[in-house]
């Protein structure tokens, strides 16, 4: 495994090369507090093109901020870093991360050929609608994951109608009929209004989605 | 307590403050996270800002609660604030900042899409160029008119004295402090109409006021939309013939309006 770091903003983005291959690149994208695998999962094994995988801002061995400040839509920025390294890519996000590539698709559809979204952490996200959340603040710790990524990203609002819009520019723009198939067995309400768009389908497993986006 | 709004800084209340004081108050302000003289940090969100501004009540008054004076954006943290600690505020005042609904374009599904994917690409793109990007550097007087384009209701005196506290000068000339990465406009899941189920629930005495004048900073805010929310016991006031930085045109009239409000300090 190697790893190059791509810059977003004043972060460094570790992207690691799990497995070399010819064509177009597998980008995972790991959940909520979690950070890329050490090695290419199972389910790429018949992927013939490489696998790499993203630390997202304040996981694993990208940059970890002072004080905060995560959103979604930053991190949705950090992919985009990631798929401008690679070119274009294909995506498998786990938890979060398939939160992210759902928005990575809808914003990027031209270099985004499938995205698989899948069970993970940080899969369901905040409330749809806004709450009286607490305002805190934690100590300094080391490493990571950054426990304001843990808290931020695991509360931010995801109304159903914002995903769905995502996936319908993906469908929209995308040269894929359906570029975006749903994995997750569990279904918040953002990913239950997603897996209802047209042009958004479904299979068992990644494994299995991935054999429709091989290029 | 002070807070001001968003590409603004403590210091343009350098008009306004002084005349609270002179009601008898200690005013604090502070610059937010990559304004002003504060730091520009990784990462910018509401979330991050709230925060900041806890630490900055903390500071000033431990868990005293104090009259609070919030404008445009700092007005939208404030409501937050008062909503989520309660225990911090004595008296809420809000000048221009509540927001509500934004007027949806009547444009067919297709176009929407159209339109947030261009919002989506120059945020992203925007997000590419930061790193290492500085602002323009230029004189007092191109910085100044520059600043008016967002500020066109104010003097080109005051904007000029703006730029000698809200810019440094270096041996290319000045810039502004604000930090280059922090944007104009994007997107994301927020309404702005959900700052008013907030705004319903304040339960301390609250003053809101909203301008009559539409520019480019302001949020054209429909008082009617925002009547509905006003907490018992507030009052809200739609102010004739000015602009969105009111406290900055008409110094004088605000503070005398939020010294009626406020009293003098306990």
């Amino acid at each position: 495994m190697s790893t190059d770091f791509v810059i977003h903003n004043r972060c460094q983005l570790a992207l690691h090369r799990l497995r070399a291959g010819e064509g177009r690149p597998l980008l995972l994208l790991h959940g909520l507090g979690e950070r890329s695998p050490d090695a290419a999962p199972a389910y790429a094994d018949r992927w013939p093109g490489p696998v790499v995988a993203l630390d997202f801002t304040g996981h694993g061995e990208s940059t970890k901020p002072i004080g905060g400040g995560y959103t979604a839509e930053i991190l949705l920025a950090d992919g985009d870093a990631a798929l401008t390294h690679l070119g274009g890519a294909t995506i498998v996000g786990r938890g979060l991360g398939a939160y992210i590539g759902l928005l990575l698709a809808g914003a990027r559809a031209e270099m985004v050929l499938g995205t698989v979204l899948a069970d993970g952490p940080g899969l369901s996200g905040g409330p749809s609608v806004p709450t009286s959340q607490p305002v805190f603040s934690f100590e300094s710790v080391d490493g990571t994951p950054d426990p304001y990524a843990l808290i931020e990203l695991g509360r931010d609002l995801r109304p159903p109608d914002y995903a769905a819009t995502f996936s319908r520019m993906a469908v929209q723009r995308s040269a894929l009929d359906e570029p975006i198939t749903v994995v997750a067995r569990f279904r918040p309400s953002w990913l239950r209004a997603v897996a209802e768009e047209p042009g958004v389908c479904e299979a068992a497993s990644v494994a299995d989605a991935l054999v429709n986006y091989r290029s | 307590m002070l807070a001001h709004g968003g590409f603004d800084f403590a210091r343009t209340f350098d008009s306004f403050a002084p005349l609270l004081a002179d009601g008898g108050w200690r005013v604090v302000s502070w610059d937010h996270r990559g304004h002003g003289d504060s730091d520009h940090v990784h990462l910018y969100s509401w979330d991050a800002d709230l925060r900041d501004a806890a630490a900055v009540f903390d500071h000033t008054a431990g868990r005293q609660a104090v009259s609070t004076i919030g404008h445009s954006k700092g007005g939208a943290l404030m409501i937050q604030l008062a909503d989520a600690q309660p225990h911090r505020f004595a008296k809420l005042v809000n000048i221009d900042g509540i927001p509500s609904k934004r007027p949806i374009p009547d444009v067919a599904e297709h176009d929407r899409t159209k339109m947030l994917v261009g919002e989506l690409t120059g945020w992203l793109e925007h997000r590419q160029r930061t790193a290492g990007s500085q602002r323009k550097p230029g004189t007092i007087d191109e910085l100044a008119t520059r600043r008016g384009r967002m500020n066109p209701r104010l003097s080109s005196e005051w904007l000029r004295y703006l730029v000698t506290v809200g810019a440094a000068e270096a041996e290319d000339g000045w810039r502004w402090k604000l930090d280059p990465s922090i944007r104009f406009g994007g997107f994301g899941p927020w309404r702005p109409e959900w700052a008013l189920m907030r705004l319903a629930g304040i339960g301390v005495p609250f003053f809101g006021m909203l301008v009559n004048i539409e520019e480019e900073m302001g949020w054209g805010t429909v008082p009617d939309d925002v009547r509905p929310f006003v907490p018992d016991g507030g009052r809200l006031e739609v102010l004739e013939g000015v602009g969105h930085f009111a406290h900055i045109e008409q110094p004088a009239e605000m503070a005398g309006r939020v010294l009626e409000f406020l009293g003098g300090p306990a």
